[in-house]
């Protein structure tokens, strides 16, 4: 009974917000529901049947709904709703928290890249960069390392951890000023709501008012949490690529090495650039210990 | 009761629920609570903001932990990380008793997050109630089940709710969070005597009462926790306490929340009935 019913309140619903009319099997869904549902003097077994449906999707697309407003914006509204119902009939919650709800939208746009089209690429960028924000808000940390900790093993030999929230993103576009920005609009549109000053812009004007999207250009950004507030930090090619190494266990003297050689800057002063770095990173706790 | 087994024989009062909106609230101007009531998986992460407000306020108050996804009533077996996770934060909190739903809600590791209901069974009962024994013995600490609110009735179903609940809360030998507004709720989905119900639950298992709001549509009334409590149920409430006595009680306000002063207010209304009622017992 629980595998029918759970099947039932998976399925969509119709573009109307109804349980479809009929069941996989092409029979009507009023006699699936009659089966294991009793009517009342007010409501069929299919009326019953359905407030669960509704129930149900109302609340896992308004979730990706809060959680997800970059991909929104670069799908479209409209879209979005379309693409997350897709998403979440191939992929239903396989946890018990709805803060994991999008972990399989990344892999479901590079499968299905007609719900993002022309922006593909955007889309991708986004919803990586927005999953990383999950991470980044509750995840796990480790303690940090401590000069201590490290002070006898030489460059040669040292590996270091990152924090597991901590995500180096590789992006083809600005997203994080995209974010921002979608950000920034939405509380815009929230404050014409709450408002009815004479001074305070109609809403639908607001509304109205795109954000651009990002041009393509190479980001390198890293998303972590600082005295458990959320943070993304741009980061030189360099920085990145020693980050990325670290992150593959090859040590620290091979890491910067490989990064330096690779750079086509020239004139800098490479052992000062990157002792600011690990200064910086250190000071972050972006480097752990290992548990 | 006031104190029992099912409450780890506490004396709680009036409390509220802990809510993102209040957190700024609630860290800047330390109101004077009596207990706090979080939701479990809320807490259940590795790390970050949440851990952080979580332990200011453990510096401060008592908190008692509900939890909306254990699923006493799937058929699955428990998932194993949401219980590892759980007692973390059981040893974490210090929760003096943990309330959960007698619903089912996941199937074969699909999760629906809702509270769906149960089909009133002496099979289900028992299967329902050997899950709790299993959790509170794994948890290590006392459970208290509570009746959700419901919009189908199945025709498998042998007896009535109350029935089914107090089957299998006595198998379990667990406690009962009693839901007023879901008594009242699904008494008029259902038309049944919400007082029947009340009447005929083992009161001695009551831990603690929640109190909440309701909507009232043209065909059916909907459990949306999103403004004061109606009249309907503050006199259920009076009725319940009159039964059980004076028993820990939270508000739920989980949607359009308004200010934390607005919340504390209308949960603090409980305290009149509660005087009322301490008032008839001792003329
Ligand atoms: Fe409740």
């Amino acid at each position: 009974m629980q595998r029918v019913m759970a099947s039932a309140l998976f399925r969509p619903l119709t573009s109307k917000w109804g349980m479809q009319k009929r069941w996989v099997d092409g029979a009507p869904m009023e006699a699936l529901a009659s089966k294991f549902i009793k009517p009342n003097d007010r409501l069929n077994s299919f009326e019953r049947l359905e407030i669960y449906n509704r129930q149900y999707w109302f609340r896992v697309l308004d979730c990706l709904y809060d959680d997800y407003p970059g991909l929104r914006a670069v799908v479209g509204e409209r879209r979005f709703m379309k693409m997350a119902t897709a998403y979440l009939t191939q992929y239903p919650s396989d946890s018990f928290t709805l803060r994991d709800l999008g972990n399989r939208l990344e892999q479901f746009l590079r499968a299905e890249p007609h719900w993002s089209a022309p922006r593909e690429e955007l889309a991708l960028d986004m919803v990586r960069f927005e999953w990383a924000q999950v991470v980044a808000f509750d995840g796990p940390a480790h303690p940090p390392l401590t000069p201590d900790d490290i002070l006898d093993t030489p460059p040669s030999k040292l590996q270091l951890r990152l924090q597991p929230y901590l995500t180096l993103l590789e992006l083809n576009f600005a997203v994080d000023d995209f974010l921002i920005a979608i950000k920034k609009r939405e509380s815009d549109v929230l404050r014409g709501e709450a408002s009815n000053a004479m001074n305070s812009a109609p809403k639908a004007a607001v509304v109205r008012k795109r954000v651009r999207y990002p041009k393509r250009e190479k980001v390198h950004l890293a998303v972590h949490r600082h005295d458990n507030l959320l943070y993304y930090k741009r980061l030189d090619q360099e920085a990145f690529a020693i980050l990325t190494s670290l992150s593959r266990g090859i040590t620290v003297e091979d890491a910067c090495l490989e990064a330096v050689t690779a750079s086509k800057r020239t004139d800098v002063d490479w052992s000062a650039e990157i002792k600011s770095w690990f200064d910086a990173w250190s000071a972050l706790g972006w480097f752990c210990r290992t548990p | 009761m006031p104190a029992n087994a099912f409450n780890g024989f506490t004396e709680y009062g009036i409390g509220i629920g802990l809510r993102v909106p209040h957190y700024r609230h609630i860290l800047a101007k330390k109101p004077v609570v009596d207990w706090f009531e979080i939701i479990s998986e809320n807490f259940m992460v590795d790390g970050g903001r949440p851990l952080e407000v979580l332990d200011t306020i453990l510096e401060q108050y008592r908190v008692v932990q509900h939890g909306v996804a254990s699923y006493f009533g799937s058929a699955d077996k428990f998932d194993r990380e949401h219980l590892k996770r759980l007692k973390r934060l059981v040893k974490y909190t210090n929760t003096p008793w943990l309330s959960d739903h007698l619903c089912w809600g996941s199937v074969d590791g699909r999760y629906t997050h809702d509270l769906l209901p149960m089909p009133y069974t002496f099979a289900v009962a028992r299967h329902t109630a050997e899950k709790i024994r299993f959790a509170r013995d794994y948890l290590e600490v006392p459970i208290c089940v509570e009746n959700v609110s419901s919009y189908a009735e199945y025709h498998a179903s042998e007896m009535t709710e109350w029935e089914f609940l107090s089957e299998v809360v006595e198998q379990a030998d667990c406690g009962i969070l009693l839901d007023v507004n879901n008594i009242y709720v699904s008494s008029q989905n259902h038309n049944f005597d919400p007082y029947e119900y009340l009447n005929n639950v083992p009161h001695h298992r009551v831990g603690q009462i929640h109190i909440a709001g309701h909507s009232k549509f043209e065909k059916y009334t909907l459990d949306t926790h999103d403004h004061p409590v109606l009249d309907p149920v503050w006199k259920m409430y009076a009725h319940a306490i009159q039964r059980v006595g004076n028993t820990a009680t939270l508000l739920e306000w989980d949607d359009r929340i308004p200010s934390f002063e607005e919340v504390h207010h209308e949960a603090l209304k409980a305290n009149e009935f509660r005087d009322t009622q301490l008032a008839t017992t001792a003329s």
